[in-house]
């Protein structure tokens, strides 16, 4: 349910990317000189870094590092 | 001649970052030190040095110049759309390509494609493709240095020994440091870079008499498009968001992935990524737009004067007279006009330093070129036992001056533009080339021929998309050329800035092509041994 939610949240902040509602508009200018679509750009990637923060807490492939380090140097294969 | 001093004084620390790498090193000439910092990079210099390494000159100084020409949408574009699929990509395939590294040793991607699909010259085929996409880069990043130091010292050091000195420089601190060397320093420009881009928002947004006025000003006059998106389409900017993934393919990145000293200094990287991202290139945008108000600056005057010609007579040109036109157009060189309108003399020369810090963003990937022919050509086919890890460091350091030598001779005869150009194509060519990293890492019935026939499309569709360009010529601002028509769309047309497929940018098309490719010819063909397979997906 909880990788579900993360999924669905990562694919919401795709989407959200192609804000057509801001698109041909320049006002408000927010603090009095950047443009809104600017704004809104920068609020996401705000929001991309809290979004990866709660990956990184909720969803971390830990079992990787586990077993990166319990099985060392196996070796390269030979190739064909 | 401040500026330049203080500007070879950077220099200056910067190859004595790389002998102070080399001595750390004490001497070992052991592989993964050279190669990989032996995978002990910390936290800080991971986070640092990986976005130092995807912000190059193209990123930094192009961003400005790309929105002096298009406005705020360059943020929108190539900023915010980074922020999420780059960290997203190091999360998901970061960490898995660390993982593998450190339990079987890999040190290029090649080689972890040979061993996951059980092939050789399928990976010389790979590895080929990733050579000649990655190679333009050196090329441009010795241009670069050469006009940041002809434009920083007022024309006192010509092009030609100004690409001569950053070259020496970036080759001597990566021939002697590795990775260590290039690590640390891309740490200390990157830093260097965050720190006197803040001061340089602030000291132009003072001389221009605040933002407030210059926004509003712009608001007024008939360029007040640049502060919305509506003469751009969506589906150009949907697009856009396909281009990051290139990032994780790009095998300096692939190979840096590596060098963590832990997974969970991924950590981080990937939460603080995107701010990173917001405030390099908030400010870079918001100046390159903003350049449009400033007065008495007679080469951004002639620059903005270009684009109103092309935009109204550009129609009624020749292709050669077009092109003529839109060179003056080209505006990379808008941020260091803004530093030398307003900055003071020392700190337009500390400025200065900081973009070089981005022009020699190369660094990487001269190394990673010089890993990936000594490791996947050299070593593979002559044998590791043959060379000893002695041999292998002294061939990669070998490879590092003739790369460099190489990429100078280069950039003293071809045009630049060429290379922009390339540079536009590798971009592309690496996100196509994502899905292989994708299926070797998550999908166990991925082949080898799945991987040689999306290798093989990538190839041939960048091939096509540059010879098209050269067959048609750029068409002025406005409709484009359409070549061919299908089912009432317009299938391929050129545009002014290069080519659209039913209305997307290539990108879009040869990443889809490349995965189906994978998907459809895996399928159809063996699986590597179920020993392989139980090596990389354990139960």
């Amino acid at each position: 349910m909880r990788r579900a939610l993360l999924v669905l949240a990562v694919v919401a902040l795709y989407v959200l990317h192609q804000d057509v509602w801001f698109w041909r508009t320049a006002r408000p200018l927010v603090f009095g000189f950047l443009p809104i679509g600017l704004f809104y750009h920068a609020c996401f990637s705000v929001a991309a870094s809290l979004l990866l923060w709660l990956l990184v807490t909720y969803a971390w492939p830990a079992h990787l590092e586990a077993e990166a380090e319990r099985r060392p140097g196996a070796g390269v294969q030979d190739p064909e | 001649m401040i500026a330049a001093a203080i500007v070879f004084l950077y220099l200056a620390i910067v190859v004595y970052i790389g002998v102070f790498a080399f001595r750390k090193a004490a001497g070992t000439q052991e592989v993964e030190d050279y190669f990989l910092a032996r995978r002990s990079l910390g936290p800080f210099v991971f986070l640092m040095s990986l976005f130092g390494t995807n912000m190059t000159a193209f990123a930094i100084l192009g961003s400005s110049g790309h929105a002096f020409n298009n406005g705020i949408v360059t943020y929108g574009l190539m900023a915010s759309s980074s922020a999420l699929v780059i960290p997203l990509s190091l999360l998901l395939i970061g960490t898995r390509v660390w993982a593998l590294g450190k339990r079987f040793g890999f040190i290029t991607p090649v080689q972890l494609f040979r061993d996951r699909w059980e092939c050789s010259h399928i990976g010389t085929v790979i590895f080929t493709l990733q050579a000649v996409l990655l190679l333009p880069y050196v090329v441009i990043g010795v241009m670069g240095g050469g006009t940041t130091l002809n434009v920083v010292s007022g024309g006192f050091v010509p092009f030609w020994l100004g690409g001569a000195v950053v070259a020496l420089v970036v080759m001597s601190y990566v021939f002697f440091g590795g990775m260590r060397g290039t690590a640390w320093v891309n740490t200390f420009q990157t830093v260097l870079f965050l720190l006197f881009g803040t001061i340089a928002v602030v000291v132009i947004g003072y001389g221009m008499g605040g933002f407030r006025a210059a926004a509003e000003g712009l608001l007024g006059s008939p360029l007040s498009h640049l502060l919305s998106r509506e003469r751009i389409s969506p589906w150009y900017f949907f697009s856009y968001t396909f281009i990051p993934l290139s990032s994780i393919a790009f095998p300096h990145i692939t190979i840096f992935c590596l060098t963590a000293r832990r997974m969970s200094q991924f950590k981080k990287t990937v939460i603080f990524y995107p701010l990173c991202i917001m405030a390099i290139w908030l400010p870079c945008v918001f100046l390159g737009v903003m350049a449009n108000r400033v007065p008495d600056v007679p080469q951004i005057e002639e620059k903005a004067e270009a684009r109103r010609v092309l935009a109204e007579q550009g129609r009624q040109m020749t292709p050669e007279q077009r092109d003529v036109v839109r060179a003056k157009t080209d505006a990379d060189d808008v941020l260091l006009l803004l530093l030398d309108r307003y900055a003071p003399l020392w700190l337009a020369g500390l400025l200065g330093a900081g973009i070089m810090a981005a022009v020699m963003a190369t660094d990487s990937q001269i190394l990673a070129l010089s890993t990936m022919f000594t490791e996947d050509v050299l070593t593979h086919y002559g044998g590791k036992e043959r060379f000893g890890e002695h041999a292998q460091v002294q061939m990669a350091r070998a490879f590092v001056v003739i790369l460099t030598v190489l990429a100078y001779v280069v950039a003293l005869q071809a045009p630049e533009t060429i290379f922009e150009l390339a540079i536009q194509y590798a971009f592309t060519g690496f996100a196509a080339l994502s899905p292989l990293l994708v299926a070797a890492l998550f999908w166990k019935s991925s082949t080898r021929w799945g991987a040689l026939a999306s290798t093989l499309w990538v190839a041939l569709a960048v091939a096509a998309v540059a010879v098209f360009q050269g067959m048609v010529p750029a068409p002025a601002p406005g409709p484009p050329v359409v070549a061919w028509r299908l089912f009432g769309l317009d299938a391929l047309a050129r545009t002014p800035g290069g080519t659209s497929v039913f209305g997307f940018m290539p990108v879009v098309p040869m990443v889809l092509v490349s995965a189906l490719l994978m998907i459809v010819v895996s399928w159809l063909t063996p699986r590597p041994s179920p020993a392989t397979i139980a090596r990389y997906f354990p139960r």
